[in-house]
């Protein structure tokens, strides 16, 4: 038996579910955009969203392709320079959620997003690079990572730091003066990471409905540590799936003409 | 007081081989026809600064503009990769590219630095990360009263910032609203500066939300209708997105690239 949803959704819809009604949550494109837009024509209708751009309190009404569509401006509470998001906003801890994405994650919910393979002067794959992403994990209240789940991403050892989740493990946030609480949980598609309260280790704490913890470990780059008390998560409800196949479908459309 | 002039005559004279230039724009008002413009005037040697290295330093990169390459987020939004970008960073394609990286908060504070007139900037940011393993230009600094350790970023003082806006008045002020991004300081900070505006009006309407550069801190304006496509000018066009998306298959390939930089840039007609 299939389900009526694709693994992606389910991803989707679990991140989502994580942001809290109420809150000030940092948004990154894609993916993390794709579910804080979720939460808010949902559960979580005053979700303040964040954008790099400087526009606080976005309110789309379509999804934006950019962090700088000019739908976010538009229904912002208010537009600030670029300067002033990540210094009067961000660095001191006004933002409760850093939403973030992730080219390669290890145990301790490290990020890279900078280079792949080969040395960093002569990489095999050069990514895009830093962005926020930075300041977004080390100053976010929290953060939450949502990201595919397969053997490339999942990797024993970042090629590059580029953001820092619990560094070499525990104290190593607080050694190093970082002010937020780091990830507090990792979205996959196959199911829900969040770290050991000791090792600060990721730990599979639940599974998609359908996926086994084989599967999850099979994707996993390291010995991966599964919970005592695993449990699955709850399918997509028809009206989450029907709202996130709206946002999508606004994706599609044409957009042209002023 | 800003001069207005050509984009021909802007870039001739402002922009000069061998520049540290940065054209700034947060995905909103990226100055796509001044960068135009640098490509057909064939100039070399650039060190290009900017936070969001986007499709814009994609076809400066792959034309050949650029030496190095100052920023903190070269991708293409919301859609991927910057192949062209990419392909100088992997094979030094079409000549090798230096790189100086940080992260959008540093290059920000960075402006900010450059435009105050102060030399370095002081943030929370970096810590932990691999970036300042590459580069001089991301150290420590303790706190003078509290004896914190913070990051200090040098000033950035480009020798021409080249901005896009909506409007200006005949004395060269120069009005913008909507996501104004990093310009501001982007143009303070430069030792020069180009302003390409939708429009040249005789009064400058207030509109909520606006920057207004001063014409005495301007150095030139040109007026270029629609300078920002496939950017976006708010209130006079939106983000064609579409064209954002088709890049991808462009700049994938060095053929199409310089076909497409062959039709759409080297052979369009400038007004002198």
């Amino acid at each position: 038996m299939s389900p009526d949803y694709t693994a992606d959704e389910m991803m989707t819809v679990a991140a989502a579910r994580q942001l809290r009604d109420g809150t000030a949550c940092f948004v990154g494109i894609g993916l993390p955009s794709t579910a804080a837009n979720l939460a808010r024509a949902t559960h979580a209708p005053n979700l303040v969203l964040v954008y790099e751009s400087g526009c606080l309190g976005a309110k789309p009404d379509r999804l934006p392709l950019s962090i700088g569509d000019g739908v976010l401006a538009d229904t912002a509470d208010a537009v600030v320079s670029v300067p002033e998001v990540f210094n009067y906003w961000l660095q001191p801890g006004r933002i409760h959620v850093g939403f973030l994405g992730a080219a390669q994650l290890d145990r301790y919910g490290n990020i890279n997003t900078t280079v792949v393979g080969g040395e960093y002067d002569d990489p095999r794959v050069r990514l895009p690079g830093a962005g926020g992403a930075p300041e977004i994990a080390a100053s976010c209240g929290e953060v939450v990572v949502i990201v595919r789940q397969n053997l490339r991403t999942f990797t024993e050892r970042v090629d590059f730091v580029t953001s820092v989740g619990y560094g070499a493990g525990p104290g190593d946030r607080e050694r190093l003066g970082l002010r937020g609480g780091g990830p507090r949980v990792v979205i996959t598609d196959l199911g829900v990471l969040e770290p050991d309260p000791v090792s600060c280790e990721l730990t599979l704490t639940r599974l998609h409905p359908g996926v086994t913890t084989d599967q999850v470990r099979a994707a996993t780059g390291w010995d991966l540590a599964v919970a005592e008390r695993l449990t699955t998560g709850d399918p997509p409800t028809a009206h989450e799936l029907t709202v996130l196949r709206a946002l999508e479908a606004t994706k599609r459309e044409k957009r042209g003409g002023a | 007081m800003a001069k207005l002039v050509s984009l021909s005559d802007g870039v001739a004279d402002l922009v000069r081989d061998g520049d540290v230039v940065a054209l700034e724009g947060f995905t909103h008002l990226i100055p796509f026809a001044a960068g135009h413009e640098i490509i057909r005037q064939g100039r070399r040697e650039l060190t290009l600064v900017r936070m969001t290295p986007d499709v814009i330093y994609d076809q400066l990169i792959g034309a050949g503009c650029a030496r190095r390459l100052i920023f903190s987020w070269g991708g293409n939004p919301g859609v991927g990769s910057l192949h062209r970008f990419r392909d100088a960073v992997q094979n030094s394609w079409p000549g090798p590219l230096e790189l100086e990286e940080h992260s959008h908060a540093g290059m920000a504070n960075r402006y900010v630095a450059g435009a105050s007139g102060l030399p370095f900037a002081v943030l929370r940011g970096y810590t932990g990360t691999d970036l300042p393993r590459h580069t001089d230009n991301i150290r420590t600094i303790t706190c003078p009263f509290t004896g914190e350790t913070l990051t200090a970023v040098p000033a950035l003082r480009p020798d021409v910032t080249v901005v896009h806006a909506q409007r200006a008045d005949r004395a060269g002020n120069v009005q913008m609203w909507g996501i104004a991004g990093v310009q501001k300081e982007a143009v303070l900070a430069a030792r020069r500066s180009l302003v390409t505006v939708e429009e040249v009006v005789d009064e400058l309407e207030p509109v909520p939300g606006q920057v207004v550069l001063p014409g005495w801190a301007v150095t030139a304006v040109a007026e270029v209708p629609g300078g920002a496509h496939p950017s976006y000018a708010q209130g006079y066009s939106v983000r064609d997105n579409d064209f954002y998306v088709e890049w991808d298959a462009i700049s994938r390939d060095r053929d199409t690239f310089r076909d497409w930089i062959e039709g759409h840039v080297l052979k369009v007609e400038v007004q002198a």
